[in-house]
């Protein structure tokens, strides 16, 4: 179990105990303040080089990563590896080595197969290790995002800071998760910050979209999707995963908006309170209405926005300082 | 050339007696508690060692031609020498396939160079695609007794059922890779929880159980043989052992990952775990040890499957499935029948014995310029014999490996039990643990 | 406390054992009203003052510090807040300092800045202090106000305003607030 990710690359957030993570959370509250100065810049990596490695495109994930790193004043060597020549069946060690030649201290790290961030981290274990993405298996900044947006928005509700609600927030508070778990990475590391920090996680989907013994996993599973819309606090919603293959395991698309779509129908009898989320991109119409997407209810711009300061938590915590733990 | 074996356990089927071998000419000379040798005789020490018949591995994928950069019959032959091996039966996905009598003629004629008796298991179906025969007949004629598509099972119910019509007369055996594909969906291990929270598509056990069943019963309709290649779970097992004691003519092999390893393995996404079928549960793993003692496995087969590192060193999901088995199987089967309480019988049974049967290689029924193995150590029989050492300790160290891959699961694993000296053909191959 | 080697220790979990008190709460405060006197008497007005607390020790005593210059002159004085932990000059030798909140909410061109910590220590703190305002634009002075100066400066700065002067020996630890002046070592528990 990982108490602190000081030092430490940022693999998966299934080993993170909760200080880690509300460590990176508080972390978060200080770039807040500073992307909302004039001069959004800091010296904390001044020097230190981050490598942006994506093999998978995403250009949100890898902009938000590469401001983060620029904000943190580091050098960044951005690599959109899915657009070179890079072939399948290349040596991933190869191509790892020869960013490393160049001397990096760090790289974010985006791919489509599961466990190659933990490979990579195995093949320079002087470098630190940002898992932007592995396959299906994990995206550890988008739960730390998600996990600091809800607090964000309750405490404001609340009148307080996030800061000042520190992890008692979630204790026992109500998170349902819908959709294409089965195939999310973002699904996997959400459930992991959310029970890690307390919170009280269900998940809705079609029968086929379940990952296998999923009742083994801190979560309890919900028959009933309009009951649970009812009894959560936040409602987080997944992609239909069509890339991935997730198209074969419904019918149709609109089979699956009528089973689990929040609907402008089912998004009227949910409480006004409920939070919604969506890591994006969103396919609207087929898990969400564009109307509900466009509700105060859903936080997704605040999601986004979070991005860049959970990233520079992370890039401080792990690259900044010798690596010892307090 | 003349050998004498000194003062080892001689293993029979039933008895063992520590004695003296000695070797002339190819064929086991004089058998006995001393015995007199001629003065240029190579003595081997085989005080503190079993002796019994040379193992034969039903499985084993030598790469060549095609792949020669992960392994060739040659360093394949050595391999399987240091590992106690006598006789190979190479797997047919190979590049072209085994599915031919010009590939098969050639596989068969670099084997002969080799010092062990290199055997083919032919293709059961054309490029090993499932769909139309291979020509089972004239691969039968250059002496080939086992047929498998092996990397993948015959998908179709029908094309097997009309393989196992076609082979059963000609007096050959088919054997099974049992996954169906579609279920199998592409994984790259066991389905599971652990698969479900590694992000991992798996394949389930159910994969493999239901083409287990399928090929059962359609043995049980056309009455002719069949053995399937790497059981890797306890119902898959059960499923085979039940059907043979209904009299069906089935046999089944197991390999040393699936009864060493489990796919608690494949957390670290390291691709060296990497197998088809997927190391499975404890439980499964469990039942696979209980089998082997209770003398319920007809053979251990290594499916040894080299792969050129560079492969291994591709993220899990796109690395080559497949581990080396040749040189550390002797010694995973002894440490898992119980290492000082091993029953030396079973030992040879399901190395030697067992997949001799099998694969046809016995005194009556081996092919032409093939050896006889598996026999009794008594004089009269051909020389194919391996000394082992149970009280060695080796460490495994996939740089100093004979094979030329690396792929090993078991690197700087420490192992009890250890070939001292392998004699095929009446040649001495390996002493003291390392080639001659 | 900001300063480097107190900063560390006290992170590294090594705790104060104080061996005497050299000053009072009561003596703080007046030596901070004294202070406060002297920053109106210096800058002749407080108008265009941006009172600047070094988190975390300087920050409770420039919060204190805007009081009595309120109090002094009869114009509110606000103190903001200033986490240097992303400008330190020794981030990759030491464990990740924990950050705290920054509150700097207007331009500071042409205003004159009061730094405020509670210890001068090696002086490299401020040193990060001065780095980081230049984020918010050119001052056209910066002061420095500090409750303790023990000494051991290793880069040219001086303070401008001083509570009290501790010479100290470089292995001697100094706890200053609010509450009072402490003197001791740090150690492990």
């Amino acid at each position: 179990m990982i108490t602190s990710i000081r030092g430490q690359s940022l693999l998966s957030l299934n080993e993170i105990s909760r200080e880690a993570i509300l460590e990176v959370l508080n972390t978060a509250e200080s770039f807040v303040e500073v992307n909302r100065r004039t001069i959004k810049k800091v010296p904390a990596l001044k020097g230190r080089v981050v490598a942006s490695l994506f093999f998978e495109e995403s250009t949100r994930t890898r902009l938000s990563f590469e401001t983060a790193a620029k904000r943190l004043s580091a050098d960044v060597l951005s690599l959109a590896v899915a657009s070179s020549s890079v072939k399948k069946g290349e040596s991933l060690r190869d191509t790892i080595a020869t960013i490393d030649a160049l001397g990096i201290d760090a790289v974010v790290l985006r791919h489509r197969s599961s466990g190659v961030a933990l490979q990579v981290s195995r093949y320079v274990p002087h470098v630190r290790v940002i898992n932007a993405g592995d396959g299906q298996h994990q995206h550890p900044t988008q739960g730390l995002l998600d996990a600091f947006t809800i607090r964000q928005v309750l405490s404001e509700r609340r009148g307080t800071t996030g800061l000042e609600s520190g992890g008692e927030l979630f204790e026992g508070l109500r998170i349902l998760i819908v959709g294409d778990i089965r195939h999310s990475r973002v699904a996997r590391s959400d459930i992991a910050a959310y029970s890690t920090l307390g919170a009280e996680v269900r998940v809705c989907a079609p029968g086929t979209l379940l990952p296998d013994d999923i009742e083994r996993w801190p979560v309890t599973v919900a028959t009933n999707f309009d009951e649970s819309l009812e009894w959560a606090d936040v409602v987080g919603l997944l992609r239909l995963q069509a890339e991935r293959g997730s198209g074969a395991f419904v019918p149709s698309l609109d089979e699956f908006t009528f089973t689990h779509g929040l609907t402008v129908e089912r998004f009227a009898r949910m409480r006004p309170e409920t939070l919604i989320m969506h890591p994006g991109p969103m396919n609207r119409g087929v898990e969400v209405d564009s109307r509900v997407v466009d509700a105060p209810a859903a936080i997704v711009e605040q999601q986004v926005a979070n991005g860049v300061p959970i990233r520079m938590a992370v890039l401080y915590l792990s690259v900044a300082g010798s690596g010892e733990s307090l | 050339m003349s050998i004498v074996l000194r003062q080892g356990l001689i293993i029979g089927p039933t008895s063992s007696v520590i004695g003296d071998v000695l070797i002339l000419d190819g064929v086991i000379a004089e058998v006995g508690a001393t015995v007199d040798a001629p003065s240029d005789a190579f003595e081997v020490d085989a005080r503190d060692c079993w002796v019994g018949p040379g193992f034969v591995d039903l499985h084993t994928h030598l790469r060549e031609p095609g792949r020669e950069a992960a392994e060739t019959i040659e360093s394949g032959a050595r391999a399987g020498a240091l590992g106690g091996y006598c006789a190979l039966v190479a797997m047919p996905n190979t590049e072209p396939c085994l599915d031919n009598v010009a590939t098969v003629s050639y596989v068969l004629a670099r084997g002969a160079t080799t010092p062990l008796d290199i055997c083919v298991a032919g293709a059961i179906t054309q490029g090993r695609r499932g769909e139309a025969l291979a020509p089972m007949a004239e691969m039968a004629a250059l002496g080939v007794r086992l047929f498998t598509d092996d990397g993948i099972g015959v998908q179709d119910p029908s094309v097997m059922r009309r393989a196992l019509l076609y082979a059963d007369p000609l007096g050959v055996r088919l054997a099974q890779h049992c996954e169906d594909e579609r279920l199998a969906d592409g994984g790259t291990m066991n389905e599971g929880a652990l698969s479900g929270r590694l992000g991992l598509t798996g394949r389930p056990a159910l994969a493999e159980e239901l083409m287990v069943m399928r090929d059962i019963e359609l043995v049980r309709a056309t009455g002719a043989a069949m053995h399937f290649l790497h059981l890797s779970t306890a119902r898959s097992v059960d499923l085979v052992v039940a059907a043979r004691a209904q009299g069906l003519r089935v046999t089944f092999e197991i390999a040393p990952h699936h009864f060493t390893l489990d796919e608690q393995c494949c957390e670290g996404f390291d691709p060296a775990f990497k197998v088809h079928p997927p190391l499975r549960t404890k439980d499964d793993v469990a039942a696979l040890v209980g089998a082997l003692r209770r003398g319920d496995v007809n053979a251990v087969a290594t499916d040894h499957a080299p792969h050129a590192p560079e492969l291994k060193d591709l993220p899990f999901d796109e690395a080559p499935a497949g581990m080396l088995g040749l040189e550390h199987a002797a010694s995973l089967t002894y440490e898992a029948l119980g290492g000082a309480q091993c029953d030396p019988a079973v030992f040879f049974h399901v190395l030697s014995r067992g997949p001799s049967a099998i694969a046809q290689l016995r005194r009556e029924d081996a092919p032409p310029r093939h050896s006889a193995h598996g026999g009794a150590v008594v004089a009269g029989e051909d020389a194919n014999l391996t000394v082992f050492s149970p009280s060695t300790r080796w460490s495994v160290d996939r740089s100093t490996l004979t094979s030329r891959s690396m792929n090993t699961p078991y690197d700087g694993r420490e192992l009890l039990g250890r070939v001292r000296a392998t004699i095929a053909k009446g040649r001495l191959v390996v002493d003291q643990g390392v080639l001659t | 406390m900001s300063s480097t080697n107190e900063g560390q220790a006290r992170a590294r979990g090594l705790a104060f054992f104080a061996k005497s008190q050299l000053m009072s709460a009561d003596d703080v405060a007046r030596a901070l009203r004294r202070m406060a006197h002297e920053v109106v008497e210096r800058n002749h007005s407080t108008e265009s003052l941006s009172i600047i607390g070094l988190q975390s020790g300087g920050a409770p005593i420039a919060l204190a510090l805007a009081g009595y210059l309120t109090e002094i002159s009869n114009a509110p004085i606000t103190a903001s807040l200033l986490d240097v932990s992303f400008y330190r000059d020794d981030l990759s030798h030491n464990p990740v300092p924990v950050s705290s909140q920054t509150s700097i909410d207007h331009d500071l061109t042409d205003r004159t800045v009061v730094l405020v910590d509670d210890v001068l220590f090696t002086g490299r703190t401020i040193r990060a202090a001065l780095n980081a305002l230049s984020d918010w634009g050119r001052p056209r002075a910066v002061q420095l106000c500090v409750l303790v100066d023990r000494g051991h400066r290793e880069l040219p700065i001086r303070p401008d305003f001083v509570g009290k002067n501790l010479p100290t020996a470089i292995d001697e630890a100094i706890v200053a607030s609010l509450d009072g002046v402490w003197i001791g070592t740090r150690e492990a528990t």
